[in-house]
Formats: structure tokens, C-alpha cells, sequence
């Protein structure tokens, strides 16, 4: 038995029925870790030690028949969560030696939910990027093909799960961040409704889109991961107060679903990518499920509206970092960040801000308001998640790149909305293709049952990459 | 229209080579092109959206919070200069200056 490619459901009840212990499972990860992050450079910091004294202490816990949603299940964590004494990068150089006094609260809650943590993943600097190309720590590879992009930010937690050297990870998305890269290298990237999910110890980027979420092989998975991340935050006032379902269950509900689908979601999408979404959709169709058309906002117009909100939000938030209470100073910036800061500050800048930052927040209201007809007629609305499978690394130099890859995850962020990314099989290169599935605010059990109904008929998860 | 890209980088208290200011100037006024297709929105009637969740005014006590606390050797531990338990920070003021 290969320890490393069980699922969190499988490695829990084999944990329980102490056909293997945590510290076995971990270890298993720890070296496969050593042996193939090398060529993946999914982590930014492997946390070994830790991990291992992790597992003991869940080891413990099991004998003693205790029950927690994630009991010694080793994860991996984006660097961009701040984890109390140990080093968070956020993939910049800016932060090369910051050790967070404090966790962040999806940290907490993971911990108190018993997982090991093995490490942190790299990412595009501040996640400013849909491929890893913007990490100062060098890229992160797709694990499908070396010589390809994860997608990005969230490109490490992608890699380490694709790769097995993960049993699950957490990323997060500003517009794309988690959907993408898991799209990229055909995993489940949940991205909850804004809210959903507590921001505290996150370092920001935009703090209006900010979500974090799980990346996993399985919707279940994913599912499980979610009722433990969600929930109110008095220490972020953004934070939603509506109760957090059993997520587990209620995707289980198999509901006969209304799917919308608008034309200029597939407008200059690659040609493969969209004949596998739309497979998936007959195959929906086939299982009772509606397909209907319906007519969305341009998806051009959220390239502008994000860059602008998030450019501008991003110069705000990255205004603290002056090295004096920690980190180094402002010099260690490097060029996608300083671009962004640039861009923002001037959007910001008296004189301007009417014509940029307010008139994007207005479009803003428009593709709110346009979603919320859209959800009048459907449950869920489905298209796919990337323009095109895996690039090349050195191929995302375009000075708008992330912005630009990101057109089809835009819309739904800007507006909060939940979404899942779900793998819808291979392009002729053997590269993972995902769709996305679009819900309400608040209603990721929806997203969730149609995506485990997909999923039961594909189980696109079960393939593996040849490493 | 051309961004005065020196003055922006003050305000954004970015230090920027001379190299690095031409390349930025290139490709902000490239961005700014770029996003002025919004113009063609008309939004007249439109109110700007904040808080997409329609949260609004989430109060708490105004009391210390343990939680969000840190002791102040956790607070310095990050800082690089510090002296007599405090962080050293660049000086604003010249010797002979008058506050």
C-alpha cells in the first residue's frame, strides 16, 4: 500500500481502525517529499520536525479514542498564512526571515482539528500571479509536466497535492488563486463565498476577495476540510455569522439541478478545454440535470474592474511592510508587486480616484446584480476554469499576465460568489482540464452535491501523474 | 495619457532605479489603456459596491482582547534595530530641528 495517495476519508478510517498510525502516514509524506520536491519545489519550508512530533502527539490522541474532524492527517499550508513560529514568507524576500508571533485562525482551526502540518507552500509573491512564475523562490512545477506552470498563486498547494507530497492543502484565492492551479494539475479547488472563510493572519491582498479554501483529489475531501475552516471570526468583522452546514452530508443530497452556461465564457477558450466542459455537461445532462442558456455580463469588463480594485487594495495593504517591526525593508520588493503597488497608488492618488477606484466599484454592482438575475433562473452556472491547460514556464511574462488568465474566475470573486473547480479529464498532451461550478453566496452545498454527483461518474482523481 | 512616475513612487514609498522607472512608465501607461474600456460602462445610475455580503457595521467591545495581544518580547522578536525594549526606527527629524 502506497500511504501517500490515500485520500483524507481512506488515510481517516485506516487511521481509526489503527491499520496505520499518523506518525507512519506522515513519514511516508516526508519522504516523498525529499524525493521528489527537488524537481517539484512545491514548499518553501518543510517543517520536519514538527510534523513528526505532530503525528506523535495525534498518535496519542487516536489511542486515547480521541475523535477531531482531521486527526493526524498531514497537510500543507500556503505561505501566506502566518503559523506561529514558523517562518512565512509569502514567497517574497521581503519576509525571507518574518516568524509570525501568532497563527492565523484557519491555522488555529486546522490545529485544533488535529492535523500535521508538513510544511509551507510556495506561491507567486503576495499572490500576485496565476503560475508561481512571481515567487522569489523560484517556481513551483506542475507535476504533470515539469516544464509547465502548477497555475498560481496557490501553485505549491496545488503541486503538493497532484504530487502526493501532500495529503491535502491550504490555498487561498484573491480571483483564481485556488480554482486555477487546481485546474491546472486536475484537483477539486474549492473557493468559498466571501466570508465563508476567516481572513485573520492571511497576509492581505485584496481584502475584498480575499478567500482562503481547500485544494484535495476528492469533493468529500474538500467538504471535510471545509466545515472546519468555516465559521465566524470575531477577529475578522468580515467574517459571516450564517451557520456552517455539514457539508459532508449536504453534498450527498443529489439534486436535479437548472445549470446555466453563457456564450463569452467560451469565447476564445482553448479548443480542447472546451470540448471537455462541454462532455461534462452532456454527461450532466444525461444524468437529469437542465442545461440552459443564459446571458452573463462580458467577463472582459472583470479583467478591468480586478485589476483596479485589487491593484489599488493591494498598494494599501502592502504600505505596512516598511522592515521596521519585522521583515526587510521596502527595497526587497520585487518587479510584479511594485507594478501592482504602482498601478494602485496611482488609481488611489487624489484627482484619479473617482475615475478608477469608484467608477470599478460601480461595474462592481453591475456584475453583482447581474449574477443575482443569472440565480433567479439556475442553481449553478458552469464554464471553465482556465482559457487553456498548463503553459510553459517562461511563458507568463505579459506585465498583466495574472490578471488577463485569471478572466473566467474574475467575475464570480468580484461578486463573492463560491465556486469549485472540478478535473474534467485530459487534453491531447495528457494535461489536466477543470470546469468550474458557480454558486449563490452562502450556498456551496449546492456546488458541492453537483460536483460529488460529477465526480461519481468520473473520478478523474484516480489518475496520477508519472514522476 | 503618461503617469509621472516619480512622483507615484514617492507616494507609494517605492525606491526605483532610474531603469525601473521607464519600464514601469511603459507599462503602467500599456495598464491604464487597458482599463479605460470601462468608460464604456455607463454606471450614472449606480451605486459602488464595498462589502459584497452586505455586512455592515460588525461591532465588538472596546476592551483589551488577550487574544490579539502579544507580550512585548514577541512583538520585538521580529524587529532588526531595537534598543531598551523599543523599536528603532529611521530618523524623521534632523539634530537642530525645533518640534
Amino acid at each position: 500500500m502506497d500511504l501517500h495517495t490515500l485520500t483524507i476519508k481512506e488515510a481517516k478510517s485506516k487511521l481509526k481502525n489503527k491499520e496505520i498510525s499518523s506518525l507512519e502516514l506522515t513519514q511516508a509524506y516526508l519522504e516523498r517529499i525529499e524525493k521528489i520536491d527537488p524537481k517539484l519545489n512545491s514548499f518553501v519550508t518543510v517543517t520536519k520536525d514538527k510534523a513528526l512530533q505532530m503525528a506523535k502527539d495525534a498518535d496519542e490522541a487516536l489511542s486515547a479514542g480521541e475523535d477531531k474532524p482531521l486527526l493526524g492527517l498531514p497537510f500543507s499550508i500556503k505561505d501566506n498564512f502566518c503559523t506561529k513560529d514558523i517562518r512565512t514568507t509569502a514567497s517574497s524576500k521581503v519576509l525571507d526571515d518574518f516568524i509570525p508571533p501568532y497563527s492565523a485562525t484557519v491555522v488555529s482551526r486546522l490545529m485544533d482539528a488535529g492535523i500535521v502540518h508538513l510544511g509551507k507552500t510556495n506561491m507567486d509573491a503576495w499572490a500576485h500571479g496565476s503560475s508561481t512564475a512571481t515567487s522569489d523562490y523560484g517556481p513551483t512545477r506542475n507535476p504533470w509536466d515539469v516544464e509547465r506552470y502548477p497555475g498560481g498563486s496557490s501553485g505549491g498547494a496545488a503541486a503538493s497535492v497532484a504530487s502526493d507530497e501532500a495529503l491535502a492543502a491550504i490555498g487561498s484565492e484573491t480571483a483564481g488563486s485556488v480554482r486555477g492551479p487546481a485546474s491546472w494539475c486536475g484537483l477539486v479547488g474549492l473557493k468559498p463565498t466571501y466570508g465563508r472563510v476567516s481572513r485573520y493572519g492571511v497576509i492581505a491582498m485584496a481584502s475584498s476577495t480575499d478567500s482562503p479554501g481547500p485544494l484535495t483529489k476528492t469533493v468529500e475531501d474538500a467538504a471535510t476540510i471545509l466545515e472546519v475552516l468555516a465559521g465566524k471570526d470575531p477577529h475578522d468583522a468580515t467574517s459571516s455569522s450564517l451557520p456552517v452546514e455539514k457539508y459532508s452530508e449536504t453534498m450527498k443530497a443529489g439534486k436535479k439541478m437548472t445549470i446555466g452556461i453563457a456564450d463569452d465564457y467560451f469565447d476564445g477558450v482553448d479548443s480542447e478545454v472546451v470540448a471537455k466542459v462541454q462532455e461534462a455537461l452532456k454527461l450532466l445532462e444525461s444524468k437529469g440535470h437542465t442545461v440552459k442558456k443564459i446571458e452573463l455580463f462580458d467577463p472582459k469588463y472583470a479583467i478591468d474592474v480586478y485589476t483596479i480594485l485589487m491593484r489599488s487594495e493591494v498598494s494599501s495593504n502592502l504600505a505596512r511592510f516598511d522592515g521596521i517591526r519585522y521583515g526587510n525593508d521596502r527595497s526587497y520588493f520585487a518587479e510584479e508587486a511594485k507594478r501592482r503597488m504602482m498601478l494602485g497608488t496611482y488609481a488611489l492618488s487624489s484627482g484619479y480616484y473617482d475615475a478608477y477606484y469608484k467608477k470599478a466599484q460601480k461595474v462592481r454592482t453591475l456584475i453583482v446584480e447581474d449574477f443575482a438575475k443569472a440565480f433567479a433562473e439556475v442553481d449553478v452556472i458552469i464554464g471553465p476554469t482556465l482559457p487553456t491547460p498548463a503553459i510553459k514556464i517562461g511563458q507568463a511574462d505579459d506585465p498583466m499576465f495574472g490578471e488577463k488568465a485569471d478572466i473566467l474566475t474574475e467575475p464570480s470573486a468580484i461578486a463573492g460568489l463560491c465556486a469549485i473547480n472540478m478535473p474534467v479529464g485530459f487534453s491531447s498532451l495528457g494535461l489536466p482540464i477543470g470546469m468550474q461550478i458557480m454558486g449563490r453566496q452562502f450556498g456551496e452545498s449546492t456546488i458541492l452535491d453537483l460536483a460529488y454527483q460529477y465526480e461519481k461518474e468520473t473520478e478523474f482523481w484516480k489518475q496520477k501523474p508519472n514522476l | 495619457m503618461k503617469i509621472d512616475i516619480a512622483h507615484i513612487a514617492k507616494l507609494a514609498n517605492l525606491p526605483l532605479q532610474k531603469e525601473e522607472e521607464g519600464k514601469l512608465a511603459t507599462q503602467l501607461d500599456a495598464t491604464i489603456a487597458y482599463i479605460e474600456e470601462l468608460s464604456q460602462i455607463d454606471t450614472s445610475k449606480v451605486e459602488g459596491t464595498n462589502m459584497v455580503t452586505q455586512t455592515k457595521n460588525v461591532y465588538r467591545e472596546d476592551e483589551v482582547d488577550e487574544f490579539t495581544t502579544l507580550s512585548q518580547d514577541d512583538a520585538l522578536k521580529n524587529a532588526k534595530h531595537k534598543h531598551n525594549g523599543l523599536v528603532l526606527v529611521p530618523a524623521i527629524l534632523e539634530e537642530g530641528d525645533n518640534a
